[in-house]
């Protein structure tokens, strides 16, 4: 189990390095000099020496990479060629409001998917479990920003329950931030919702299938009891993984929902980022975006040691 | 009781081609939609109008008119080309580049699947749209760009279903056999494993269409897919945004079409999903 756990760990320093270089060289990709784009074309030679030395773009290509990617892990992701300002400040900031909107999202997704997942199992000849699976198939085909558009005609401007933007930090009034994070919460929730009950219902059609399943019904257990006691535990390594996934999948949906709800999230601060071509904030982010993915995955080949002792006795 | 988990599974497996019919439909609505836009559309659908602005749906305007007084049904038809082409050439390229890296990698094995199982795991790590996003911020917003960015986004998927269903299929006898009269790799790559996983292939080929009609949306919504003035479904719904209290039926149809177009390759994937063997493709 410890070597699983050290390979789990050695290839996610090797993807996480790797996506470093790449994110790194394709944004230095484009011709161009940060000074001289900051200053303009009528920029005196000195300045723009002056300049070059302060982003400290003069230094040799490798000697930027690696002030740049060894200051990531410290949360140093230097000063924006742009606004002139430091980025770390504003990402770790905006990070909190994102993470925020992922975890409320994946928890209410869940709590739809898996017990919504289990009834359309359990009932697959059923009207009740034929309407969740048909619903979930219509609820996966609505990419999140229009369920979002559509809450908001709906509840914001049609029943005026919730404004249709904006964001209060929860430290700072606690109301007002439920009012304002419900709508994106459910805009995310309702689309990861749909997607996860799919394959929660699939990993239970198929534990049902098993032979452990039959030997515990013939045992005398109930058909719940016996997949509650059962089926759940090995159906839950599936939902994992998709779990991993779709976490991933929410971080990158709620770039686009942070647009829908003008929320100040790192969406907002990505897409200002590339509207302003502030290039070095927008390499920033983005890897922050990917380190939070790779961990999350790093995360899940952990517990999915933990989980399934056929992994844990396998090594 | 007995016939209990054979009647599970026989359920799955007959569950009828309505899936797969109510898809096709679907999906030629939207193809008929891009083609008949190419001969006729009710009105030049990036003529602007100012006299019929904001008008709601009429005979004269089937859906109505945008802020610009352009009309909303020759937009949606219009809307159809950009998303289709952006798909194919999506998907082409994921399928161009993905298929044959997987089959490599679960020929050869060892290092060779090693790195590219990695590369497809760092690839992994970026979603489609965040490459898009990327590809915006170094060349610009374009129809090429998104394009290029969804078909990257891609690979891993097709890398990782045409590894596995050639790992399935190395470990048969009538590749053994093929082994044993000494037929060359690329001979057993071609008559054995390419026709044995095509299914699968085509599998992945329709749910990554559906996720590239999805990234395609969400990339023009945030103005970094196809620029203005070419209509396209994305942008269509984010301005709209401003009219939601006013006029939210111009936010509705891109929404529909939109949702018509994923639906109906989502149904189509899981049709054929269904029709090939279902256990195939229940891993990762």
């Amino acid at each position: 189990m410890a070597i699983r756990l050290l390979i789990n760990l050695a290839r996610f320093a090797v993807t996480y390095v790797a996506a470093t270089v790449l994110v790194f060289l394709f944004m230095r990709a484009i011709p161009g000099d940060p000074a001289q784009i900051a200053l303009g074309v009528n920029a005196t030679p000195e300045l723009l020496a002056q300049t070059r030395a302060e982003f400290g773009t003069d230094r040799p290509l490798v000697v930027q990479y690696f002030d740049w990617a060894l200051g990531l892990p410290f949360g140093d992701f230097g000063t924006s060629y742009v606004t002139r300002q430091d980025i770390s400040p504003l990402v770790l900031d905006r990070v909190q409001v994102s993470l925020i909107l992922v975890v409320l999202a994946m928890i209410v997704a869940l709590l739809i998917a898996i017990p919504f997942g289990t009834l359309a199992a359990v009932k697959h000849r059923s009207a009740g479990g034929i309407l969740v699976s048909g619903l979930s198939q219509l609820g996966v085909a609505v990419p999140n920003f229009l369920a979002g558009i559509l809450l908001v005609v709906v509840f914001a401007v049609g029943l005026g329950w919730f404004p249709a933007n904006g964001w209060t930090p929860p430290g700072q009034d606690f109301g007002d931030f439920a009012s304002r994070v419900a709508l994106p919460v459910l805009a995310l929730a309702s689309v990861q919702g749909a997607i996860l009950t799919r394959y929660v219902r699939s990993a239970v059609m198929e534990v049902m299938s098993e032979d452990y399943l039959r030997t515990a019904r013939a045992k005398g257990l109930g058909k719940m009891e016996a997949l509650f006691k059962h089926g759940l535990r090995n159906a839950s390594i599936p939902v994992l993984t998709v779990t991993s996934v779709q976490l991933a999948a929410l971080i990158i949906g709620a770039v686009v929902i942070e647009r829908v709800f003008v929320i100040p999230g790192l969406g907002s601060m990505l897409l200002d980022a590339v509207g302003n071509r502030d290039l070095l904030t927008v390499q920033s982010v983005v890897m922050v975006l990917v380190a939070i993915t790779l961990i999350i995955n790093l995360v899940v080949d952990v517990l999915y040691t933990i989980l399934d002792p056929r992994i844990r006795k396998a090594s | 009781m007995t016939t209990q988990p054979a009647a599970v599974v026989r359920s799955t497996r007959r569950r009828p081609a309505p899936t797969l019919l109510i898809g096709a439909a679907l999906v030629l609505l939207v193809v008929l939609a891009a083609l008949i836009s190419f001969v006729w559309t009710p009105y030049d659908p990036v003529q602007a109008a100012p006299a019929d602005r904001l008008q709601g749906s009429s005979a004269a305007h089937l859906m109505g008119t945008d802020r610009y007084g352009r009309d909303v049904f020759s937009g949606i038809l219009y809307g159809a080309r950009i998303t289709l082409l952006v798909g194919l050439v999506a998907v082409g390229i994921a399928l161009l580049i993905g298929t044959p890296l997987g089959i490599l990698a679960g020929m050869r094995g060892g290092a060779v699947e090693e790195v590219s199982m990695r590369a497809a795991d760092i690839l992994l790590a970026f979603p489609a749209l965040l490459v898009a996003i990327m590809f915006g911020a170094v060349f610009g917003a374009s129809t090429t760009t998104a394009m290029l960015a969804i078909g990257i986004g891609s690979i891993p998927g097709f890398a990782r279903v045409a590894r596995s269903g050639t790992l399935q299929v190395m470990s048969t006898e009538y590749v053994l056999a093929a082994k044993a009269s000494s037929q060359g790799a690329f001979r057993i790559a071609r008559r054995h494993v390419l026709p044995n996983i095509a299914g699968m292939v085509v599998v992945q080929c329709s749910v990554s269409f559906a996720i590239a009609v999805l990234a395609e949306a969400a990339l023009s919504f945030l103005g970094l897919g196809t620029p203005p003035p070419v209509p396209s479904w994305g942008r269509m719904l984010q301005e709209s945004q401003q009219f939601l209290g006013t006029y939210p039926m111009l936010a509705v149809w891109p929404g529909l079409a939109i949702a018509v177009a994923v639906l109906g390759f989502n149904l189509v994937g899981d049709g054929l999903r269904d029709k090939f063997d279902p256990k195939l493709n229940g891993g990762r």
